[in-house]
């Protein structure tokens, strides 16, 4: 209780600073400032309020965007786009990545290409994807695959080389064989290093739609990206710092939602320290 | 209590092992190690075999081969007359760490063996699972996780889940070499009621003389380099034995001297 009072009071004081730093304060008030401080509370002039508008502008323009419907439909596009290409990359990442760790060839081969590729920005796809598949949807997953993907082998791959060797020895006294070993033994353990390398797939997933929703028009839907995009061509600041607030919020849900409770799992199997 | 858990809970005819020239050989890049000298040890049905020797001396190789996680480069293992060539049931292993699953709670851990057995329900497992908890005395953390476990307490799951399948043999691997002295001291008294309670055969292997004495029926002595059986000892101290008792320390202190002659024979050997 006590930190959520803190907080309340930081971001109240946070906005009202914003707000007094705009709109200046009122004359009387201004006064009795010394004269130094007098400029920086003197308010922005009309001219540059459309690059410095108070928080009450943003808080308009969100309410209006969500009534008509705009921030909605674009926050769908864009979740859609995220979830598909995300929850695509983490089914074909973890078994490729079981798969490199298991079989010598497939870490020469298959391994050295996830290496090379995990170093590639995801962004750099987007050209790529974009003449493949053309302006769609399609493109827009490509791209959040790729970035999710090669992190996600990675870190599988990792995971499974450092399961101590004693679990499957053991498990292999209690008639665990094969396929039962990988999924029962092999698996959970790397649990460790799987979450953070979803948690790491996830934050370059996210950082390269942001990239292509920005630097291209995808013809079947307009996301988030594109709402700022227009919002500069605009010149609606209001626009641009409202989406960008949304957009963090989605990052904060997007930690509390998937990733919170494989923590939480984590922290109270293994005892590692809470996130 | 369920039928299916009655049957599970018998106890079962322990195992006669016959070990017969064995050796085993390692490889690594240039270095070759002769972990293994033609061994050969009967151990009778019910018998509780400590093996003792230095490091390199072969002993928990012999207990890998035993339990089926290795194959010997020749002679042959035999379980009551067959040929040993895989892990089975019948043969449980228990290691110097724990190897608990971090992933599972204490029931889950000792659950794992049984799943693989398909003729019990889930409900049967953890009825099995916790009768074993309860004959490690551990009942009251059945739903703990493993790292809010002592090392003793560990080493307690670690045995309730090698005792869950029921096997006819329990092969220990230095189960208590990390553990303090009075943790210790505790587990051989608890280990000792178990064995007469279940009636297993176990091999157990140490470096520590007087666990071997306090816990064995008979002491058999390793030598490295390459490993070999050196000597047996025949420990007839009425049981429960307690690694303090004046006569534990005779024996002990007879084969200390034993371990200590090979030795200097061998520092002799290799001085020549």
């Amino acid at each position: 209780m006590k930190r959520f009072a803190t907080a309340l009071v930081f971001f109240a004081g946070l906005l009202l600073v914003w707000h007094l730093v705009v709109e200046g304060l009122p004359k009387a008030w201004l006064e009795a400032l010394p004269e130094s401080l007098r400029s920086a509370f003197s308010g922005v002039s009309a001219g540059k309020k459309v690059l410095f508008p108070p928080p009450e502008k943003i808080w308009e323009y969100l309410v209006a965007a969500t009534k008509s419907g705009d921030l909605f439909t674009a926050l769908w596009v864009t979740t859609k786009r995220l979830l598909i290409g995300y929850i695509a990359g983490v089914v074909l990442g973890v078994p490729l990545g079981l798969f490199t760790a298991r079989f010598k060839w497939a870490a020469d081969t298959i391994g050295v290409i996830g290496l090379g590729l995990q170093t590639l920005p995801s962004v750099c796809w987007v050209p790529l994807a974009l003449l493949w598949f053309g302006q769609t949807e399609t493109a827009m997953q490509f791209v959040v695959i790729m970035g999710t993907l090669w992190s996600v082998q990675i870190s599988t791959d990792n995971g499974v080389r450092n399961v101590p060797p004693i679990y499957a020895r053991a498990a292999k006294t209690m008639g665990s064989r094969g396929l039962h070993t990988w999924i029962q033994v092999i698996l959970p353990a790397s649990l460790p290093f799987i979450v953070s390398g979803v948690k790491q797939g996830w934050a370059f997933a996210w950082r390269s739609l942001m990239a292509a929703e920005i630097y291209v028009t995808i013809l079947t839907g307009y996301g988030l990206g594109h709402l700022l995009h227009y919002g500069r061509e605009l010149s609606a600041m209001d626009q641009v710092l409202g989406v960008m607030l949304v957009i963090v919020l989605i990052g904060l849900l997007a930690d509390k939602i998937l990733f919170s409770p494989w923590e939480r799992f984590l922290h109270r199997r293994w005892g590692t320290v809470k996130a | 209590m369920m039928s299916g858990v009655t049957q599970e809970l018998e106890i079962v005819k322990p195992l006669k092992l016959a070990i017969n020239g064995v050796s085993k050989w390692f490889r690594e890049g240039v270095v070759e190690t002769h972990a293994l000298d033609d061994v050969s040890l009967n151990v009778d049905e019910g018998e509780f075999v400590c093996l003792v020797g230095p490091s390199g001396c072969g002993k928990s190789t012999l207990l890998n081969l035993i339990a089926g996680l290795d194959n010997a480069d020749s002679g042959t293992i035999m379980a009551d007359g067959r040929v040993v060539t895989e892990p089975g049931r019948d043969r449980m292993m228990m290691f110097q760490e724990s190897a608990l699953f971090p992933w599972l709670d204490v029931l889950g851990n000792v659950k794992f063996g049984l799943k693989l057995k398909p003729n019990l329900t889930n409900k049967e497992r953890a009825e099995v699972a916790k009768f074993y908890l309860k004959l490690v005395g551990l009942e009251r953390y059945i739903h703990s996780n493993i790292h809010e476990l002592s090392g003793g307490m560990r080493q307690r799951v670690a045995l309730a889940r090698s005792l869950a399948p029921n096997p006819r043999v329990l092969l220990m691997d230095e189960p208590f070499g990390a553990l303090d002295a009075m943790t210790r001291e505790q587990l051989y008294g608890d280990l000792q009621e178990i064995w007469a309670a279940r009636k297993k055969t176990i091999v157990f292997v140490t470096h520590n003389v007087r666990e071997a004495v306090c816990l064995g029926d008979r002491v058999v002595l390793f030598s490295p380099h390459p490993g070999r059986i050196r000597e047996q000892f025949k420990i007839d101290l009425p049981r429960p034995r307690d690694i303090n008792s004046p006569s534990l320390a005779t024996h002990a202190t007879e084969i200390t001297r034993a371990l200590k002659s090979h030795r200097a024979e061998r520092v002799a050997e290799v001085a020549e």
